[in-house]
């Protein structure tokens, strides 16, 4: 296995963590206090780490580029967060919820990282229930959970739609505690520029202070990057403006593996496209796809119409429209997994049959459930043979309570009442599977830095399942990473502070500002924008949602001259000492057009089609993804060589030894 | 659509600020307000004039990044909705849009549309949380049942993204929505008991100390905020600020 080795503790499956916490090296609580560890981005993750460390004794600094923790893109996330809790007596088990995000991400991920994540995800609900996050509860006091896709169980928990939101601020509240304790030192609109190596180690950061613009240096005995993933490399994407990859990308330079980069989510109800001004989609959360129905016409010429405008989509009846999904897969039906669930929105619209002026967009209809829901309620508030009308107000009020908030958002933005006519949705790219490679004690392959949530790849394979980001990014921060980086510092108990007067931190630093420098004396006329919205149509339509030889081959080529062009061209108004965000978005692009060359380099590399990974080469006579076990049941691990392009190819070969691997099959 | 931009400009905290007028064509109704704003901004950088800077992040209404106080109201003429989620289509052809930062003391401009909202951080830092250690061996969540109406009052106040509109809505620049919103979320669930009384002291003290004014119920932070929080969080922590200062 060369360089590359997982650490995954021997021993029965069920058993490894256990015992690997049993084994490994503690640093005692007065030691922990000589000890200082860097957390950088402060979102699920992040946030959990930084509060958990302090919470041990470490002196933690945090940084983010927001100007509060509380703003990480974690905030976003809507539907839930799974966990193998089994209140709804529905069989689940840790061993269900590891078998369920194996098979969801078609055998691409390790075995014990997943095993583990299962078996910490009943902690986490403990955990935030004991924070005080108000997660949803039935009338019996009890929590509540609901279903997601890709699974035969209801093991999601959740907060109207914003959970995310009310997960990240018990983390931020957690982190509160251990700022005013003076543990934690939250470094708020700070971005990391740079990772600082000595001896091999990751020993700080150079940070930029986005309000004064000022360059500094940061160090401590370890580095936690909890950044987040890269789903802006598209430029539309559900991520927040300002994510980015330019931690991870400069860990990358600096001799951090980047793994299975092309495995990325593209997420089956967004709100579609309206034009070209359009600077980021919104999701709409899977949680919708329990009750709404998704569908097309089933004649061309009725799709034309809606097109058009001739035609309502309520005019149609029952028999003209094609559920496509229900059709396709019968026993998941609409709660196919996000892969499967995008690549058939793709495949109606490509025929022909997508409903809105772009012809991108499929229906997400709920008629049936304002029905079903109204007719229950009639009969259990005692309302005797209701009418049409008064089921469907009571129908609509169940749906509000549901999924109001949602439903309000799409009213906002698209102008029209979803209650009244159905949504129109089309896929977008929403997460990142890939990241930064790490070990099972999340280390990356530099000493002392550490990966975690969306900035690490190893628990999602080829294809997350929905309600599973929350609950990986909470179980490396609050139960995963706080021990394991533990074994790591224990050898550093007697090291003392780290300077910032090496020779290491003084070359970081000048590279940093070598390279503001250069961005600033671009000599052309377009803007940062300007280039991240063409790298991002290069990524979109050649390394999108299917990918073939020839296209590949060609987003390399054109994103490595984009590159060219920017770096001698780019225009950024002001001054580098200042606030200043042309600078700050510059900075990020430039990392996500060295990203995008390698994302193209390891699609074409992977030869098979799996979960996100569609490879047009590799599909069953049906158009169902044609995995290849016998030749890339790895995990591809990039080390940087230069120009991303000649990156060299470590793999980490994949061990199934607790599940039998098969045809992912949702029929 | 054609507009008329009247937008203030301040190159950093120390300098003085002033309004700037500029025309803007070509907007669209589908557009939101920040696009419309990225828009004006490709246009100055073509010209090689500096951009207007503006706080922004998510844009889907709940980072509470955005801010702005547009035509005299905060996140503008809109109900429930962060500017992010502000579309043209709430505007006509021919107006004048007025674009400030959120104006309070406690609220210093950093550039431009920025302002410093760290004090809110600090009131957070001050009591905003439960005191209970990471250890993954905490008593089962369905160990406290918990009556569904308080869950979800106590949801109902949580949703609060900590925009700081309530505070830009007020005319005494008062933070008593926010700092009420947590401690009514705390003091409807059973978890937050044990630490009420130094919760609400410690986290109105605060809110004092970062110069926010007082509250006279007027009530406007609760039609300006995006999320709807109740002025009713208002009165409850009152109550229990009164009640723990009778606790002693």
């Amino acid at each position: 296995m060369g360089v590359l080795d997982s650490k995954v503790p021997e021993g029965p499956l069920a058993d490894k963590w256990t015992k690997h916490k049993n084994d490994i090296n503690l640093v005692n609580p007065a030691n922990k206090r000589n000890i200082d560890i860097i957390v950088v981005g402060t979102g699920l993750a992040g946030g959990s780490a930084a509060a958990t460390l302090a919470e041990l004794g470490y002196n933690v600094k945090t940084f983010c580029y927001q100007d509060s923790p509380r703003r990480a893109h974690s905030i976003a996330a809507q539907g839930g967060i799974n966990a193998a809790k089994n209140y709804q007596g529905d069989g689940d088990s840790p061993y269900r919820l590891f078998y369920d995000t194996i098979k969801g991400g078609d055998y691409r991920s390790r075995e014990a990282n997943v095993y583990r994540l299962a078996q910490e995800s009943v902690n986490i609900i403990d955990q935030c229930v004991a924070q005080g996050v108000p997660f949803a509860r039935e009338y019996g006091g009890l929590l509540d959970n609901r279903s997601f896709g890709g699974v035969l169980v209801s093991r999601t928990f959740y907060a109207k739609g914003q959970t995310g939101q009310q997960l990240l601020l018990g983390a931020y509240s957690a982190m509160n505690r251990q700022i005013n304790r003076g543990k934690i030192k939250s470094m708020n609109r700070h971005e990391m520029m740079d990772l600082v190596l000595v001896d091999g180690k990751a020993r700080g950061i150079i940070a930029r202070d986005l309000v004064s613009g000022e360059i500094q240096r940061h160090s401590a005995h370890a580095v936690v990057l909890a950044t987040g993933g890269y789903g802006n490399v598209f430029f539309l994407s559900t991520n927040a403006m300002g994510s980015n990859v330019m931690a991870a990308w400069r860990a990358h330079k600096r001799g951090a593996f980047m793994a299975n980069p092309c495995f990325t989510q593209i997420h089956p109800t967004c709100i579609p496209v309206s034009g070209e001004h359009q600077s980021k989609l919104t999701l709409m959360s899977e949680s919708l796809r329990n009750d709404g129905r998704i569908w097309v016409p089933k004649r061309k010429e009725d799709a034309i119409a809606i097109r058009e405008g001739k035609l309502k989509p309520t005019q149609l009846a029952e028999e003209e429209r094609d559920y496509y999904l229900e059709r396709r897969y019968p026993a998941f039906g609409n709660l196919v997994p996000r892969d499967v669930a995008s690549r058939a929105a793709k495949e109606r619209c490509d025929a022909g049959f997508g409903v809105n002026k772009t012809g991108e967009a499929v229906y997400l209809d709920f008629s049936a459930a304002i029905k079903r829901y109204g007719k229950e309620k009639a009969l259990t508030s005692g309302i005797k043979g209701a009418d049409e009308a008064t089921i469907i107000k009571l129908g609509e009020e169940i749906i509000e309570a549901k999924y109001g908030n949602l439903f309000q958002m799409y009213e906002k933005i698209v102008d029209e009442n979803p209650y009244k006519t159905p949504m129109m949705i089309y896929p977008a790219v929403h997460y990142t599977m890939g990241g930064l490679w790490v070990d099972y004690n999340l280390q990356t392959t530099i000493p002392g830095c550490y990966a975690a949530g969306e900035a690490n790849f190893s628990d999602h394979g080829a294809n997350r399942l929905g309600a599973s980001a929350l609950m990986q990014g909470l179980a490396d921060g609050y139960f995963v990473l706080p021990y394991t980086i533990g074994d790591y510092l224990s050898d550093d108990i007697r090291t003392g502070p780290i300077s910032t007067d090496s020779p290491e931190f003084e070359a970081a630093e000048k590279d940093v500002r070598d390279r503001m420098e250069k961005l600033m004396s671009g000599k052309g006329e377009h803007s940062v924008d300007y280039y991240h919205k063409r790298l991002g149509k290069i990524m979109w339509n050649k390394c999108g949602m299917s990918r073939n030889e020839k296209e590949l081959k060609e987003a390399i080529a054109e994103i490595s001259e984009l590159r060219k062009d920017f770096w001698e061209n780019v225009k950024i108004p002001g001054d580098s000492n200042a606030k200043n965000q042309e600078l700050e978005k510059a900075g990020r692009v430039a990392d996500f057009l060295e990203l995008g060359e390698l994302f193209a380099k390891d699609a074409l590399t992977r030869k098979e089609s799996c979960g996100g990974h569609f490879r047009e080469e590799y599909q069953t006579p049906e158009g169902e993804a044609l995995r290849d076990d016998k030749n890339f049941k790895f995990v591809s691990a990039w080390e940087y060589k230069g120009e991303p392009k000649d990156a060299k190819l470590h793999k980490e070969t994949l061990k199934y030894e607790n599940i039998e691997l098969k045809t992912r099959s949702y029929k | 659509m054609k507009l008329n931009l009247k937008i203030w400009r301040q190159k950093d905290a120390n300098s003085k600020g002033k309004m700037v007028e500029y025309t803007l064509d070509g907007v669209e109704g589908d557009m939101s307000f920040l696009e419309m704003l990225d828009i004006l901004n490709e246009e100055l950088i073509t010209k090689g004039e500096e951009p207007v800077e503006f706080d922004h992040d998510c844009r889907e209404g709940i980072c509470g990044t955005c801010s702005l106080q547009i035509n005299g109201e905060p996140h503008g003429p809109d109900r429930l909705v962060t500017t992010c989620q502000l579309h043209m289509r709430k505007f006509n052809d021919g107006d004048t849009i007025v674009i400030e930062p959120f104006r309070a003391k406690a609220f210093p401009v950093i550039k431009d549309l920025i302002v410093d909202r760290s004090s809110f951080d600090r009131i957070q830092q001050a009591g905003g949380f439960i005191s209970v250690n990471t250890s993954g061996n905490t008593v089962d969540a369905n160990a406290i049942p918990i009556d569904k109406h308080d869950a979800d009052a106590a949801m109902d106040a949580a949703t609060c993204i900590g925009c700081g509109a309530c505070v830009a809505a007020c005319k005494n620049a008062s933070a008593m929505l926010f700092t009420s919103a947590k401690v009514s979320q705390f003091a409807l669930l059973p978890q937050g008991q044990v630490e009420a009384t130094d919760r609400v002291q410690n986290m109105v003290r605060q809110m004092d100390l970062e110069g926010f004014g007082n509250c006279t119920n007027t009530g406007a932070c609760e039609v300006e905020c995006p999320k709807g929080i109740s002025l009713e969080n208002i009165a409850r922590m009152n109550r229990e600020y009164l009640a723990a200062n009778m606790k002693g």
